[in-house]
């Protein structure tokens, strides 16, 4: 990954010029966008400002999406370190996401009531096995590209495969509610089961206290520790990282594991402190985004909190602009390709005006 | 065609690798360059031929000014050049190879340009299919096809950093030959080289940088004595190899057999004492990797029995190989020995054996990479990447990152881009480890190196050790002949 190599050795200065630079020129492109299909840009992106900061609601709501893309991609920067592009993760986000689920209905009655147990036990019981989840499906992933040599992006993208559709097979199989199978998803489960959450909004404290602390070991942890180096070894140079006496394989399966166990603590933490219920699509497209966050970072973890941010507000503003503008929300998904596109292209530029380098 | 270089800085850093070179080298000469690891030979030649821009200075062309922005574009000005470390290839045919760079034509006429490779090919009696695959030719045949691409896209001067290093000594011979022969055609060549009996063979002048400046140029008749003082500003002794008491045996190779991708290297009987030092000789390829490898952990035993230290590892994982004291020194110095992008103290701390805590201690290996540097005589800084470091400092890298005290050392060409003196001291710090009782195996295309550093010389010949040689007694000319396949 060169680009990988280029950005890591660039001051702050560089590196926030490098960040704003193709978010300018993804306004402005984006723009163009809007007159084209007939729309006022200006008006377009003050109600898209207005709808993810407006209200103390809407700000919540951003704070989830965004508790959820930020522990995705601080698990990606771990894998990525690796050289590994985990497209699993949207899989293994589900897959917190059942398992999470089916714990927590071990304790319940059918129509979700608590049964037994503490609820705070039953909420840490439901988030380890969210945690387990994740690293399940990540290490089938890492196993078949590392033991199998399937391309991790073909096994990613099958693991995906399968477990959106065990999801799906639970909802409307298994675990239907008793009223039959609906897109709502599974029995809600009791309210004791929810993470706390602020006063009348559904950001909870936790949760985000959660999302800082998963940025702040990653952070740490590709800096300072014997790991962290070890992934990075493995991640530009397999071949002289096992000529060194790295233990490729298990870095390798490391990395898979612990990337797998940031996804699946997402999915646990949409499940207690969002859905509390398995509903179809939960991961909402996170794991995915999370890796057009981790680009857009160059791979640095201090630039993912507030890269995610915009991303979330994204995504929260542009659901006022299909319900006040007429425009479609996928205006959010044009605005983030756009963005990486431009990210890309100005990493490139940068790249070919350095000119290329050798011995 | 006429070249002029004209004040060239450039700095990386705080290192001045050009500082201020004038030179001119004329139509249909062969110049050498020559200059001590380090001294700024492929910074200057990457300049002129755009790899590199110049912080400033000029370049001219037969008179007139160019900027050369990109290589494509040197070589649209007509220079090109054949790098010190080729990049690996892709599973790529010869022929497409052959096509890469060729530009403004989507619609590549394939047998117009077989019909060109082919009518090359025979100029220079390179022997190359042109339908075979690039992952199967040796290092000299990778630089003949990279020879004949960048005539045939036109370049009229040819650089060539290090060309001899890992070739034959027939391919040289032909190498030499098509040299002469491009400058007969008025073609300019220049050939940058540690070997000084190469560059008093071929060119026909010599400039010679050292820290950054030109500071001499030669004619022939040269002297070696001359052009080693103007390199290093001193003479240099060569290193005399001490006798030393042979120990118990270290490695014991019984029936071995070691496959790697392209031969099977089979049926191997090997014991190598403490304080024993085997070199390996024969082509690029016969088996010496398989065998160094196979010691070393890195390729599995197929057959037979090894034994480290008396213990029998045949079934043992490379961190076994690892925690018994054996030790590979890879020829790719950054595919296979070290990682690019990540500096000399990660390395450090990488290469170390044994428990580390989990948390690294970044003073300490700072310290250790210091160290290092000192011992070895690195250009460079704990916190350089290694690829910013010139070719021969890589390896002097690699030498300092071997962990202390082994059983046994298996190394591709321990020199690989070492200049004299360097290859001096290296080779003196490799023989306080056989002092110590480290058991030593090498290959090398050196024959002389071969023989003053073996008191064994193992040949190989397409997957078979022909002969076991003492190489007091051996001289260069039995060996070249035992290499190409002549029994004695
Ligand atoms: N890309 C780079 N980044 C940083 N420093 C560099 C880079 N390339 C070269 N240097 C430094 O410039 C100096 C000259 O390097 P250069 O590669 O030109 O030496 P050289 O004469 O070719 O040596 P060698 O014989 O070892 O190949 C060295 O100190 C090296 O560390
Ligand atoms: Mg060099």
């Amino acid at each position: 990954m060169s680009s990988l190599a280029a950005t890591e050795r660039q001051g702050w200065v560089g590196r926030v010029l490098l960040v704003l630079g193709p978010v300018l020129l993804a306004l402005v492109i984006t723009s163009g966008i809007l007159v084209l299909a007939g729309a006022n840009p200006q008006a377009t992106l003050l109600k898209l400002l207005a709808g993810s900061f407006g209200t103390a609601v809407k700000r919540a709501d951003v704070a989830v999406v965004w508790v959820s893309l930020v522990i995705c991609t601080a698990g990606l920067l771990v894998s990525f370190t690796a050289g590994q592009w985990n497209i699993g993760m949207e899989g293994q986000i589900v897959m917190g996401a059942i398992v999470a689920t089916w714990v927590g209905r071990q304790f319940v009655d059918i129509s979700g009531v608590l049964e037994r147990g503490a609820p705070l036990l039953v909420i840490a019981a439901m988030v380890a096995g969210g945690i387990c989840g994740g690293v399940v499906w990540a290490t089938a992933a890492g196993a078949l590209k590392v033991l199998g040599k399937v391309h991790e992006i073909f096994a990613g993208l099958g693991l995906n495969f399968v477990a959106s559709a065990a999801s799906i097979y639970l909802i409307f199989g298994t675990w239907k509610q008793k009223s039959g199978g609906t897109l709502s998803g599974t029995v809600l489960l009791d309210e004791q089961l929810w993470l706390p959450t602020l006063q009348g909004l559904r950001a909870s404290p936790y949760s985000l206290g959660l999302a800082v602390v998963v940025v702040a070991a990653v952070y740490f942890a590709l800096r300072g520790t014997l790991w962290g180096l070890q992934l990075k070894a493995v991640g530009r140079n397999l071949r002289a990282a096992r000529t060194l006496g790295v233990a490729t394989h298990r870095v390798l399966f490391s990395a898979y594991a612990v990337c797998g166990a940031c996804a699946g603590l997402a999915g646990a933490v949409l499940v207690v402190g969002v859905h509390h219920r398995l509903i179809p699509g939960i991961s909402s497209g996170h794991g995915f985004m999370g890796i057009l966050i981790a680009l857009l970072s160059g791979f640095q973890a201090l630039y993912i909190a507030p890269i995610a941010l915009f991303f979330a507000a994204l995504s929260i503003g542009s659901i006022a602009l299909q319900l006040d503008l007429k425009l479609d929300s996928s205006l959010a998904g044009v605005v983030q390709g756009v963005m990486v596109l431009c990210v890309l292209l100005v990493q490139g530029v940068r790249q070919w005006r350095s000119g290329g380098s050798g011995t | 065609m006429k070249i002029e270089l004209r004040e060239i800085h450039k700095r990386f850093g705080a290192v001045h690798a050009n500082a201020g070179i004038n030179l001119s080298v004329g139509t249909g000469t062969i110049l050498g360059i020559l200059g001590e690891n380090g001294a700024g030979k492929s910074t200057l030649m990457k300049i002129l031929s755009g790899y590199f821009h110049p912080d400033s200075g000029g370049i001219l062309l037969d008179g007139a000014a160019v900027r050369l922005r990109t290589p494509a574009d040197a070589l649209r000005h007509g220079v090109g050049m054949l790098h010190q470390d080729p990049l690996d290839f892709p599973p790529m045919r010869v022929l497409d190879n052959f096509l890469l760079g060729r530009e403004h034509q989507f619609w590549q006429r394939r047998s117009a340009a077989r019909a060109d490779f082919d009518a090359l090919c025979s100029e220079f009696e390179f022997r190359l299919d042109p339908d075979g695959f690039m992952f199967d030719l040796t290092v000299g045949e990778r630089q003949q096809l990279e020879i004949a691409r960048l005539l045939w896209l036109g370049a009229r001067v040819l650089i060539l950093d290090e060309p001899t290093t890992g070739i034959s000594a027939n391919q040289k011979v032909k190498l030499f030959a098509t040299l002469r022969k491009l400058a007969a055609q008025n073609k300019t060549v220049i050939f940058v080289s540690h070997k000084l009996e190469d560059v008093e063979g071929l060119c026909g002048r010599v400039a010679v940088l050292r820290r950054g400046a030109l500071v001499g140029e030669a004619q022939p008749p040269y002297t070696t004595a001359g052009l080693v003082q103007m390199m290093f500003g001193q003479a240099l002794a060569v290193g005399v190899r001490p006798a030393a008491p042979l120990g118990a045996p270290q490695l014991e190779l019984r029936g071995a057999e070691f496959a790697g991708e392209h031969i099977v290297l089979r049926n191997v009987d090997l014991t190598v004492a403490a304080g024993e030092v085997v070199g390996l000789a024969g082509l690029e390829g016969s088996g010496q990797q398989q065998l160094l490898k196979g010691v070393a952990g890195l390729v599995a035993l197929g057959k037979g029995s090894l034994k480290i230290g008396g213990r029998d590892l045949s079934q043992a994982s490379y961190k076994e190989f690892l925690a018994a004291g054996t030790a590979f020194m890879a020829a790719d110095r950054l595919e296979e020995g070290m990682i690019a992008g990540l500096t000399i103290e990660e390395h450090m701390v990488l290469a170390r054996r044994g428990k580390q805590p989990a948390i690294v201690d970044w003073a300490v290996a700072r310290t250790a990479a210091q160290a290092g540097i000192a011992e070895f005589n690195i250009k460079g800084a704990p916190a350089s990447v290694v690829e910013g470091l010139s070719g021969g400092n890589q390896q002097r890298a690699l030498l300092a990152l071997l962990p202390p005290a082994l059983k046994l050392l298996a190394m591709e060409h321990p020199t690989r881009g070492l200049d004299v003196e360097s290859a001096i001291y290296i080779w003196s710090k490799l023989l306080m480890r056989r002092a110590e009782g480290t058991a030593i195996l090498f290959a090398t295309a050196d024959l002389e190196e071969l023989l003053r550093y073996s008191d064994r010389v193992l040949v190989f010949f397409a997957g078979e050790i022909m002969a076991v040689l003492r190489a007091a007694d051996a001289t260069v000319e039995q060996l070249g002949a035992l290499i190409g396949g002549k029994q004695k």
